[in-house]
This record gives C-alpha cells, structure tokens and sequence, in this order.
C-alpha cells in the first residue's frame, strides 16, 4: 500500500480522528497493512510485543489460554478499534493471545519505531499516548461492567 | 578384530541344540517363552520345545501391512517381532497390586505377589535387548522402582537372536540398537546361511549362558561361517531406511508449533495401537474395582496409552485436549524428553507402530520431515 | 534408596477431625499414630478412598508438628467428593510424602512474598508455617491471597489470626464481591504493589489455578525478582505419585518427582507450549 493510501486509512480510522494532519505525517512511517486469515495469531501471549494494530475489519478474539479448557475469549476487538498497549510500557512483552476470528484486515505499527518517535516528539506523544489512555479506560470500565454479571439478580 | 574374537568365541549348535538349550532352561526352573506362530501372527508364548518356533516362516511388513508366508528354507528365526513384546511379560498388561478389606469403618490392605517363575526369553531381538535395558532404567534405575518389575528381570535369561534379514520397518541400524547383539544376553545366536546352508552361530554373553551353552551338543564355527554371518549382519544394515539420529533432537526439540503435527492428526485415529505395541512404552493407570457389597476392594494396574483423551485430565478437563498434541507428545517423547528424562531415547526403531498403525503412519517419515528443513506454521 | 512404588507403603490412618471450609471444600486431619509423618512444605500424599480410588492430595498442616496430618480437598469427582465427606472415625489410605518442596531452607535472609489463589492457599499454608516458626530468619514476609468470592476463601479464622501479626503482611482479594464484603477487590496481582520487598532478595511461592500462576509470576518478574527465585506449584493427572505412570509429564518433567513446586525459570517455557 502506497504512503498516501496508508495516511488515508489511518486519517479515517477512529482512533487518529482529529490528529493534527502533521503528526499524521510523523507516525505512517511506522505503519504496514496487513491482512490475516481467520485462525491466525495476531499476537502471542509472552511473545515481544513488537507491534500494535489499528483494525480495520474483521474480529480478533483477546484470548487467555488454560491449560484445561484451552482458549477464554476475554474480549474482541473489531473494526474501528485498537489492539495492543503492552508496546508502550516494559518489559514490552504481549500479556494475552490475539486470534484473527475471521478475516482480518489491520495496520500493524511498528513499535520500536513509534517509540522512538513518540521520545522525539513530545507533541505526537501526547496525542498518541492521550488515546491509548483513552481506550483503556473505556476498555477497563466495560470490563468492570462485565463483573457485575447484570444479568444474574443481586447477591 | 572384533570377528577374531567372534570366531573364537563362537559355536554352531547342532540341530537338535535348540530342543536341548530349551529343555536345559525348562530344567533350571525358568518358564521358557519363544516366538510362536497363533492365528496368523507371531507372538510370544510358553514354549516346550524347539518345534513350537516358527520355523520356514517369514514376514512382510509395511506401513499398517502385516503378512506371514512361508520362508525359502526351515530359518527358525526368519519372523521378525509381530506386534506383541517381551513387554507383557516384563511389564504385564494388568497386575493385581493389592486387596483392600473392610474392618468396620477403616479397612486393611493386603499387598498381592504372585511368586512365579523366573522366566528366559528365546530368540528375543536386539532391538529388544534395547528396549528392555531403557525400561530397565526407567522403572528400576529412578528415585523410584517397580518391585515387580525387579524382580522379573532379576532372574531374566536371555537367548537373543542376531537379524540376518531386516524387516521393511526396520530402523534399529539408526538408533544404534541392531541388528548386532552387543549386550543384555547370556547367549546370542545367530542364524546365517541360506538355502541349505543354514547354521546357527551362538556364543555366550554372561557365566551362566557359558554354562548353558557348553552343556549342548555343539561344534567351534570355521572363519568361513561367521564371515557369512557377519555379512548377513552388515546387509540387515544396509537394508535399512536411515532416519535421523540422536543429532536430530535438538532441532525436533524446537518443532512444537510446527503445523505437521495437525496435518498427521487427520491422519491418526488416536487408537493407540502404536503405544500398546510398542516395547518401551511404560505408562500404565491403577483401576479400582469394588465388590458388589462393599466388603472388599481392589486395586489393579493396567497399561495405559497417552493417546487417550483422559491420560492428561485434571479437573476441568485434560491438557492434552487435541489429537494433534497427544501425537506430538508420543512422538516428543520418544525423541527429545525421554532422553533428557532417562538419558537414553525413547525409540529403539523397532518398527512395529509402523506396522501395526492402521492408519499407515510412519514414524520414520515423521522423523525425517520434522528433523529436515524449515518449521511449518503452526501453533505451539 | 529406591522406595518401592505404587502400594508398597499404602497405610491406612483415621480421621481425626473434618472441618468444612467452604461449600465445596473440606479440611480433614489423620492421626499417624504410632508413628509421626514428617513431610516437607509443598509436598503431597497420594490419598486413597475405599473402593473409589487415590488422587494427589497437597499436605495442608504444619510440617512443625508431624503427629497430625492434615489436608484440605476441594470435592469435584468421586474420590475427592469422598474425602470431602469423611468424618472422624472413617478411615483413607496415604501414600507418601512425595514430590518437591517449597524451598523454604534456601530462602533463608531473604524476603518472602506467598502468593495463593482459592485453594492454592492449602499447598502453601506449610510453608507460612514454617516461615512463621523461623521467623528471624527471613526479612519481609507477605501473604497475598485472592479467591473468587469471599465465600471462597480459606482458612477464614487463621487468616484473621495471620492478620493480626505485626511480622507478617496479609492482603486479601476477592475477584468479585457480595454486597457485604468490605476488603479488596481484583485479582491477586494486584496486590503485589501493596507489600513492600526487595524483589533482587525475595523468594516466591506462586500456588492456584495455573493462569493466575502465569500472571502472578509475570507480575514478580516485572517488579524485578530473578525468575530462579520464583516458585509455582504445578498440577498434572497422577496415578502413581513416584514416577512410573507417565501421566504427570509436563514436557520433560514429572510434576510428581521433579514438582509440585517448580522454578519459574524452568516451568515458564513449557507453560508458553499449549498442551505440553
């Protein structure tokens, strides 16, 4: 995929709505189109978390593997959403699995590479790590949401 | 150098040594068991004379194929291991491990021997000389050992019978196990010469196989004989398909993701035949049987098989959840954890899962495609 | 020397005492008199039921005092819904100590963080036993313990009684709580920022469900303790105990011989092979 059509994608993707033209600029350098097939590994829980993903369609299943039971789907994360913070903070390791559910089209950034823009850059930091915050409170609230299992009458 | 030795050391039994060498051992209190021909199939059983062997009989064997048919000439050791080994008689099949009795409400438990008698294997194969010594060391050479066990191999005599002729799944020249007997005998014999030719070679492998075999009607070999033995022996080597040695067990070590695994899962019917076949497979489960009253219980050891869905249960479910990795696991074990476990490998390529797999699968293949080339997608 | 396998050692002890602990969750105490049962913190007996069968029971008591011999089951199957139902009077087999102890002795001079999660408590209480009975010789000592409601935890009196220590830190959590549970609640790493200790001089015994085992040893190795001084307690299928079954192979290990407790270091590539 061309520069411009990578900047246009990510122009439309919910998570960079509103970002500053300029830093746009700044972060497509890091990013890559990617396309996986339903099955496929995202991530790995324990591997490097040497990316993140902006997914653009399709649904990845977050996944707790149990030695007895195999695979718990905690959450998904579907078109228009963000995957991956563990890239942000050490030991930059992924903490869960990541599985295409089916066929997935995301732009994966390089996480070496924001990192070291994000440094660099104070402004673009901001704005990038502002977001991730954002998305992982919303992300946190809805799984405190899930604990309250508001289907099931009060105890 | 070794054949000078071998020359000196070696005797051609006369034809009636064999109903000799097995009244001796029935003579010296030892239950002899010899390959016998049952229902189409080699298998080991009591014998009471030479006559029972399964003389002028020989076999073919593939991937899930299994034929007996007549031999070219009288070779008494012509078939090669059928599906059964020493190991149910080493290593039983079911073992009664006590009795437990009600005594109000606590109970008393009573452990079961059954003193039988020492038992000599004739015409036992390298291959399984081999095997015997891995769980030798498994279930005697631990921080815990098998009584039972101990005890049948402590007054084991071995008559081991040299491969002149190497079965189709063959790959004991591999593994370092075969065709040659090298220990774990007290008499090694050796059939060579075809077609009219036929002698049988023998020399003694510890003080009471030399005592055996000098109380048979015997002569010394001439060079000539054991030359021809020995080539015998080589080409039962060359004969063989070459598999991957123990170098390759680093690189099968680092194969769990590979996507083979899952392709041999179609494949694989998870019958566990190739466990049940196989002489170093060791695993066995306890089952508890109560009497209809609730007097009196008991305790039984029975094999078991990786291969069964409920061998990695815990509560919840088991860990080994997939066919695909209960394969991997057999096969991981057999080469890379059992030699990090035991320090010997798990295989002593005896070639009978090969043979006896209905679904054809062919282990040596499976070595060579995992040892070879590049890790195929997959998930560890 | 080699001890014989299997039923050679099979004794059968009385019960003393069972006390309930949660719905599904039964402590007992044998008596094995005349003899004592010494046994290391983190071992455990193969427990047999009458007619039903044995299963890998983790040694609850204190391995300071070898004249009772406690254990606590969790009743999921048919032996272990039986022992959860014994009374004083009955009878069960016991074979052992088997297995790999907390290593306790080691962690001498250094701090200790406990870490449990619902009936993982029961593997490490001997340890916090010992811990507590030598005291002056280990720094901090924590207890981090979550269940999944408080209707679940263990031991509820004695964690009071551990909680009133002035050399002891116990925290505990709850993954989710009842209307009337005033303590923490998250799951149990959560807890780890809320002790104090020096993670390059720090022994942790990791005992629950083996995700939270995965999760909680994360946790420790991301607040810096050397993943050789971690310890988890792990749980396979065992027949025999002594390793001569098979069934407990975790990769190339026996979790009957060369576990229950396992370095991190060394269980932490097989827990990352699914199925192993």
């Amino acid at each position: 995929m061309s520069v411009e059509s990578l900047e246009k994608v990510l122009q439309s993707h919910p998570f960079f709505a509103d970002l500053d033209p300029g830093l746009l600029e700044t972060l497509v350098g890091c990013a890559s189109n990617l396309v996986f097939k339903a099955g496929e590994f995202l991530a790995r829980e324990g591997n490097p978390a040497d990316r993140f993903f902006l997914v653009r369609e399709g649904r990845v299943a977050v996944e707790i593997f149990r030695a007895v039971g195999g695979p718990l789907t905690v959450e998904t994360v579907g078109g228009g959403e963000v995957l991956g913070w563990s890239w942000l903070f050490p030991p930059y390791k992924w903490h869960f699995d990541a599985r295409a559910v089916t066929g997935v089209r995301a732009l994966a950034f390089d996480a070496a590479c924001l990192r070291r823009k994000l440094d660099a850059d104070k402004a673009v930091g901001y704005e990038v790590v502002r977001r991730f915050a954002s998305v992982a409170v919303q992300r946190l609230e809805s799984t405190q949401l899930q604990l309250v299992d508001m289907y099931v009458e009060s105890r | 150098m070794k054949q000078a030795a071998n020359t000196a050391a070696r005797r051609v039994l006369a034809l009636e040594a064999m109903d000799a060498l097995v009244a001796a051992l029935a003579a010296r209190g030892y239950r002899v068991l010899g390959p016998t021909l049952r229902d189409g199939v080699v298998v080991y059983d009591e014998i009471d004379s030479a006559a029972r062997l399964p003389a002028g009989w020989t076999d073919e064997q593939g991937p899930g194929r299994y034929r007996l048919r007549r031999g070219p000439d009288g070779a008494l050791f012509s078939c090669r291991p059928g599906a059964a080994s020493w190991k149910r008689f080493l290593h039983p099949p079911e073992v009664t491990l006590c009795r437990v009795r009600r005594q109000g409400r606590s109970f008393t438990v009573e452990p079961v021997s059954s003193p039988a008698k020492p038992l000599a294997l004739v015409g036992a194969r390298p291959c399984e000389l081999a095997a015997i010594a891995i769980q030798d060391r498994v279930l005697t050479e631990g921080p815990f050992t098998d009584p039972g066990y101990a005890a049948r191999r402590r007054d084991l005599f071995v008559v081991a019978a040299e491969c002149t002729e190497a079965g189709a799944t063959c790959f004991c020249a591999s593994l370092g196990t075969g065709p040659r007997a090298s220990s774990g005998f007290d008499v090694a014999l050796t059939e060579a010469g075809r077609n009219g030719g036929r002698v049988l070679l023998a020399r003694a492998g510890s003080e009471r196989g030399r005592a055996v075999l000098e109380a048979l009607p015997s002569r010394a070999a001439t060079a000539e004989e054991v030359a021809v033995a020995e080539a015998a022996l080589d080409r039962a080597t060359r004969e063989q398909d070459a598999v991957p040695g123990t170098e390759a067990r680093d690189t099968l070590a680092g194969r769990y993701a590979d996507g083979r695994w899952e392709a041999i899962a179609q494949r694989c019917l998870g019958c566990a035949s190739c466990t049940l076949v196989c002489p170093t497979c060791f695993c066995t489960t306890v089952e508890d049987t109560c009497s209809l009253d609730g007097a009196e219980a008991v305790r039984t050891r029975r094999w078991d098989s990786c291969f069964t869905p409920e061998f990695s249960h815990v509560h919840g479910g088991s860990v080994r959840a997939s066919l695909a990795g209960r394969w991997r696991h057999w096969f991981l074990h057999k080469f890379v954890t059992w030699p990090e476990q035991f320090g010997t490998p798990g295989c002593v390529g005896c070639g009978r899962c090969v043979t006896w797999c209905p679904a054809g699968i062919d282990i040596r293949e499976e070595l060579r495609a995992l040892s070879a080339g590049a890790p195929q997608g997959g998930v560890a | 020397m080699s001890k014989a396998g299997e039923t050679r050692g099979l004794r059968v002890l009385p019960v003393m005492e069972a006390r309930r602990e949660t719905a599904d969750t039964v402590t007992f105490e044998l008596d094995p008199a005349p003899d004592t049962f010494p046994f290391a913190p983190g071992q455990f007996n193969m427990v047999y039921a009458f007619g039903l069968g044995e299963v890998p029971l983790s040694i609850s008591g204190d391995p300071g005092d070898p004249r009772r011999l406690r254990h606590t089951v969790r009743g999921v199957g048919d032996v272990t819904r039986a022992l959860a139902s014994v009374r004083r009077g009955d009878a069960v087999g016991v074979r052992g100590p088997f297995g790999q102890a907390w290593p306790v002795e080691a962690a001498a001079g250094h701090d200790v963080l406990i870490v449990a999660g619902g009936i993982g408590l029961a593997p490490l209480r001997p340890a916090v036993c010992h811990v507590l009975a030598h005291r002056a010789q280990y720094g901090h000592v924590a207890l981090l313990y979550g269940a999944r409601t408080p209707a679940d935890l263990l031991y509820a009196r004695e964690l009071q009684a551990w909680r009133g220590r002035f050399d002891l830190d116990v925290e505990v959590t709850v993954d989710r709580a009842t209307a009337q549970w005033q303590g923490a609640v998250g799951v149990v790493t959560r807890l780890v920022p809320r002790v104090s200790f020096e993670p390059a001089r720090t022994s942790a015994f990791v005992c629950g469900p083996e995700v939270m085992m995965r999760f909680a040893a994360r946790e420790l190795q991301r607040r810096g303790v050397p993943d050789d001084q971690v310890f988890l307690s792990a749980e396979r299928n065992m027949k025999c105990g002594v390793g001569l079954c098979g069934h407990c192979q975790i990769g190339p290990l026996f979790a009957c011989r060369d576990g229950p407790v396992i370095r991190y270091r060394t269980l932490a590539p097989l827990l990352a092979i699914r199925e192993a």
